[in-house]
């Protein structure tokens, strides 16, 4: 630098302006305050959201089938947050709660609604229904823009990415017990086998491990701990916020 | 002479061709981005444009829509603006142009993994944070060298004083370092997945902390350096207010961090966390009026020649869209408005006019500026810069006014009840079809300035593909 401060800069030039390194601090302290104050409370008991226990981790095919709404980028045009008005519960049922949410990772709010939200879609309709609807969604729902997921009705899921999920969801620190494999996929063929025995029973032929079972699984489980905590009254009741 | 090359092979001239090669990157991801928006634009007025294939859906796609115009479009002109105007502003030629050349060819390295990994459904669903953990990684890799040789070219700076867009640069790369690296913390599952360690609504606090400041750190704070130094050359008359560019980045830069929480309003977040965001978010538009007046105000004397130079068009509809998206986004974070708003189209269209208005349109002013500047050329063809300008400015105003009535429909007809205290349109089907209308002005505005975005990039092809200028000497006089 060849031009030093010169007695006629003005104040702010002097302290701050003319020296880089110091307003490269100044600038980080500045964007930071913000972001310490909202985010550090939110690792507390007191300010940060519930963690209640009547909400239960997500069973292996449900965490296959989170996996693949995630993949499929379901959020995009799906909210799953209820919220505290009138309208909302009567379209949707109980506005949603934070403890609800305990163990999403990654949380799945959304932020558009070109389609309902759908946290609270679980015991809404039938296992086929979400089939038909999945296969060709205007079969369900005359009218619809969302576009056909064929290739979930083929798809299949393979235990060992699942065991690989559950694993990883139990570093973030999801209560998994450390299970073996053989416990994974015996819990993938039990819950699997109840809603293939389900679509069948609608006339619907699939397997244990297709993706879509895995998605019907995620589905039908929003929204039902919370549910089943208000209605048990383990939780603020409706209109407190 | 020794004329060998070395790491900064000519010390005494400025690098124009890092600019060079960060401008073309610029067009060509920007008609990409523009292209995949129209295209998921359609998607939505009429289905089968999903191609029933698994790497075409609206799901798939739109997250590349947005990278794509954010980090590709968005990026790659900030990096060339950067690196035109610190150059000159502090006297001296980059660092490292080992550095410079590493961080353009990884920038777009990193944009070609996010075209071929998100359509295969590779995502970590965080809004605009979506690319895998091995592009996280490189994108933090990246941005280091970036940031080493931003700050080694204020080191060597000949010119004591930093201009404020220095300033606003500065913020953006120490920011969305910050941003990137907080946000990204997850562990892997595989190759291709990762789960993120913070769960819940504090995942969701985090990622609108990341999200929103992603609009403010990407795309406000680099693109006001820009502002603070191409308007006044376009212009050619010295930035309006020295003092108001102060109280513009101080307060800005403060208080932009707080505002992410106005995108879970009414969620189950905690409410003195809502609140915070929603405060800080009304009190943003002070700061950020403050620097459009100042960027128009800068105009002062030069309004005749907005009516003749397109430059200067694009310059002031920016500005002005700026200024109006900014006074928009904090009315939609007060909590009664968002109430209305969220989840419907009115915060597309909110976005949009920040997006297409204000960045996109400064770009082309810039880029339309900096061309023939960069190759020594006329620029080819002004009168199409002027359609350009028209074409884009109509289409802004079709999708804005289009996602308006769309959004406020939407918004409106979800919470109408009847007498009986039953919703009036019980069927969400039933309000999807009204929007069809919507949906195509949207096509045909987005249509409307791509349209204008090919004539540019032809009219630069041809601009740097013409012949340079003809130079005549002046004759010697004859001897006697």
């Amino acid at each position: 630098m060849t031009t030093d401060t010169t007695p006629k800069d003005p104040f702010h030039r002097r302290v701050l302006e003319n020296k880089a390194g110091l307003f490269a601090i100044v600038t980080t302290i500045a964007i930071s305050i913000g972001g310490i104050v909202e985010i550090v409370p939110m690792f507390t008991a007191a300010a940060g959201p519930e963690r209640p226990d009547w909400v239960s981790p997500y069973t292996p095919l449900e965490v296959a089938g989170r996996d693949i709404y995630i993949r499929e980028g379901c959020y995009l045009c799906h909210s799953q947050m209820v919220r505290p008005m009138r309208a909302e519960l009567l379209r949707y049922g109980e506005w949603s709660r934070a403890g609800e949410y305990r163990y999403d990772h990654p949380f799945l709010l959304g932020s558009r609604r070109i389609g309902p939200d759908l946290h609270r879609v679980g015991g809404k309709y039938p296992d086929a229904w979400h089939y038909e609807h999945m296969r060709d969604p205007r079969s369900t729902t005359p009218g619809s823009v969302m576009p056909s997921y064929r290739w979930l009705l083929d798809g299949r899921i393979d235990a060992t990415d699942v065991q690989a999920s559950v694993n990883g969801l139990r570093r973030v620190g999801v209560p998994y017990a450390d299970t073996a494999f053989v416990d994974i996929v015996s819990s993938l063929v039990r819950q699997g086998t109840g809603i293939v025995g389900r679509l069948a029973e609608a006339g619907i032929e699939s397997e244990p491990d297709r993706e879509i079972v895995a998605l019907i699984a995620y589905l039908q489980r929003l929204g039902i701990d919370g549910r089943r905590a208000i209605e048990a009254g383990l939780t603020a009741p409706t209109g407190s916020q | 002479m020794n004329s060998t090359l070395n790491l900064r092979a000519n010390a005494s001239v400025y690098d124009d061709d890092i600019v060079r090669k960060f401008v073309a990157a610029t067009v060509l991801w920007g008609v990409v981005g523009m292209l995949l928006g129209v295209i998921i634009a359609l998607q939505l007025a009429w289905w089968p444009a999903n191609l029933g294939l698994p790497w075409t859906t609206f799901g798939r796609l739109r997250p590349l829509h947005t990278n794509a115009v954010i980090f590709a479009f968005g990026g790659n002109i900030c990096f060339a603006g950067i690196y035109y105007s610190m150059q000159r502003l502090l006297k001296t030629r980059m660092y490292s142009d080992a550095m410079s050349a590493f961080h353009f060819w990884g920038w777009q390295l990193i944009i070609v993994a996010a075209a071929v990994t998100l359509p295969l459904g590779f995502t970590q669903s965080k809004e605009y944070a979506e690319l895998i953990w091995p592009i996280d990684v490189a994108i933090a890799v990246v941005w280091v060298v970036f940031a080493i040789n931003f700050f080694g070219t204020l080191a060597i700076r000949k010119v004591r004083h930093l201009y404020v867009a220095i300033w606003f640069y500065m913020s953006f790369v120490i920011t969305i370092a910050v941003l990137h690296i907080v946000n990204s913390l997850a562990v892997p599952v595989s190759l291709t997945r990762s789960y993120p360690i913070y769960a819940g609504l504090t995942d969701a606090l985090v990622q609108w902390w990341y999200g929103h400041n992603a609009v403010g750190f990407f795309l406000t704070t680099p693109f006001l350096g820009l502002m603070y130094y191409f308007l006044p050359r376009a212009a050619e008359r010295p930035v309006y207010s020295y003092r108001l560019s102060i109280v513009h980045f101080w307060s800005l830069v403060f208080l932009y961090i707080w505002t992410g929480p106005h995108h879970l309003l009414y969620s189950a977040l905690p409410d003195w966390a809502q609140t915070l965001g929603m405060v800080f978010s009304i009190m943003l538009l002070a700061p950020s009026w403050g620097g459009m007046l100042n960027g128009l105000l800068t105009l002062r004397g030069a309004w005749d020649r907005v009516r003749t130079d397109p430059v200067l068009k694009f310059m002031v509809v920016a500005v002005s869209f700026y200024g109006m998206s900014t006074f928009e986004g904090p009315m939609l974070a007060i909590r009664a408005v968002n109430g209305l708003a969220h989840y419907t189209n009115w915060i597309i269209g909110h976005v949009h006019s920040g997006a297409l208005g204000w960045n996109g349109m400064i770009t082309f002013g810039i880029l339309y500026w900096l061309v023939p500047r960069l190759w020594n050329r006329e620029l080819a063809r002004p009168g199409w810069a002027t359609t350009h300008f028209w074409l884009a400015t109509i289409g802004i105003v079709l999708y804005t006014l289009s996602m308006w009535v769309a959004g406020l429909t939407e918004g409106l007809m979800w919470r109408a009840v009847n007498d009986q205290g039953l919703l009036a349109t019980p069927a969400f089907m039933d309000i999807v079809h009204r929007l069809a209308p919507y949906y195509w002005l949207r096509v045909t505005g987005g249509a409307l300035y791509l349209t204008g975005a090919l004539m540019m990039v032809w009219n630069l092809l041809e601009t740097v593909r013409g012949a340079r200028p003809q130079v005549q000497a002046i004759p010697a006089p004859a001897a006697s």
